[in-house]
């Protein structure tokens, strides 16, 4: 059967995808943030081995238009490319898909009440790109398979909070019932504080991201139950996006173990990584 | 509620919402098309045609043209689809939030904990 065998909290700046295909990844400010990765990539690779990655994202504005905006939808494909948002595509190979379980899962999520969108093609933004080579190698082919969840967190009204860790539950129910093993990691990207519109830009609030960090761990019933406004008066309009976590931890048992825990806040985004599994 | 689209009472923030939205369609539905080296070409060629055929308001011509992303906010247009406006037009996401903040770059990387990671 299917096992969910690891869960990670990862933001998904730009910037950092930039830096890294500059090659910045020993530049002093960018340091802080590209180490914290390295343990986890190890630990990934030598010890947890997933065979496939739920990635929770958002899209902005590449692939997905307004004209048909879903509030929750799957990618059901063997291939996903790597999009073009506006300076080209970044230099990563396309991504291998999981057919069979992005299948079961829709049926599993839609017979448990969770009416997704399905897409057979989806190009991937920065959203989803940005964690992945910090996570897993991908030369000459990346080293897990895929299965994207997107998630609207641009145009409200949005999914709750609740309704995102309760998609997380189900999604580990329907993992569990697969009849294949397979090693599941459930990556939830976004956040943490940052605004990017209007006059309050570069609105950043690392105490309330510390205790994001700490509540997803031990009580994160309690941040599922923030409303919107509340989230984002804290974190920033675009720091709404952290609800995508929630999916992430929702898919883990109530009791977690973390292993890792990354906080760097140079420009306008806390930029976050957290790894999580099961405490039993 | 008379708040204008995206008003939450938030100071500062325009909150994506569908009146919002609503709003800023053509300018957003026009961004979202510089997804490709073509489109982009196009619209470096001739801006105001390009604006035209997506049927932009005068208002968010006018913005455009004058390259105010705040006012664009404020006419609905969402940052993730006027970044690739700005990255066709070689405005970054820090000059555009220093702009809208009413500062200068250099204003506003002062204000930022480790600037050097641009």
């Amino acid at each position: 059967m299917g096992r969910i065998v690891a869960g990670i909290g990862s933001s998904h700046v730009p910037s950092i995808g930039r830096a890294y295909d500059q090659g910045k990844i020993d530049d002093p400010a960018w340091k802080p943030l590209f180490d914290g990765y390295k343990p986890v990539k190890q630990w990934l690779a030598n010890d947890v081995k997933p065979d496939v990655a739920i990635v929770v994202y958002n899209d902005h504005g590449t692939e997905i238009f307004l004209d048909k905006y879903p509030t929750f939808a799957l990618g059901v494909a063997d291939r996903y490319e790597v999009a073009d948002e506006g300076y080209g595509q970044r230099p990563l190979p396309a991504f291998p898909g999981d057919v069979d379980l992005s299948i079961h899962l829709a049926e599993s999520l839609v017979a448990d009440e969770f009416d997704l969108t399905i897409c057979q093609e989806l190009a991937l933004d920065h959203g989803f790109l940005t964690v992945m080579p910090l996570l897993w190698s991908y030369q000459p082919t990346w080293a897990v398979r895929v299965i994207p969840l997107f998630v609207n967190v641009i145009q409200h009204p949005l999914p709750t909070g609740l309704r995102c860790y309760k998609l997380g539950q189900a999604i580990r129910r329907a993992v569990e019932s697969y009849p294949v093993d397979v090693r599941v990691a459930v990556v939830g990207t976004g956040g943490l504080s940052h605004q990017l519109n209007g006059e309050r830009f570069g609105h950043l609030n690392p105490k309330w991201d510390e205790e994001w960090l700490d509540r997803i761990e031990t009580d994160a019933e309690s941040l599922a139950c923030l409303s919107h406004r509340e989230v984002m008066e804290a974190a920033g309009a675009e720091g709404g996006e952290v609800i995508m976590w929630l999916i992430m931890r929702g898919a883990l048992s109530p009791s977690v173990r973390r292993l890792h825990r990354n906080y760097y806040a140079p420009m306008t985004t806390g930029m976050a990584l957290l790894t999580l599994h099961d405490a039993e | 509620m008379n708040r204008p689209p995206g008003d939450w009472g938030i100071p500062g923030t325009y909150v994506f919402d569908l009146r919002l939205s609503r709003r800023g369609y053509a300018l957003n539905k026009m961004c979202r098309s510089l997804t490709s080296s073509e489109n982009r070409d196009a619209f470096i060629a001739d801006e105001e045609a390009y604006m035209a055929r997506y049927g932009l308001s005068d208002e968010q011509k006018q913005a455009v043209r004058a390259r105010d992303w705040l006012q664009m906010t404020k006419l609905g247009g969402n940052l993730f689809f006027f970044l690739k406006l700005g990255a066709t037009l070689g405005h970054g996401l820090y000059r555009i939030g220093a702009q809208m903040r009413g500062e200068t770059y250099d204003e506003f990387m002062a204000t930022r904990n480790e600037p050097g990671a641009v």
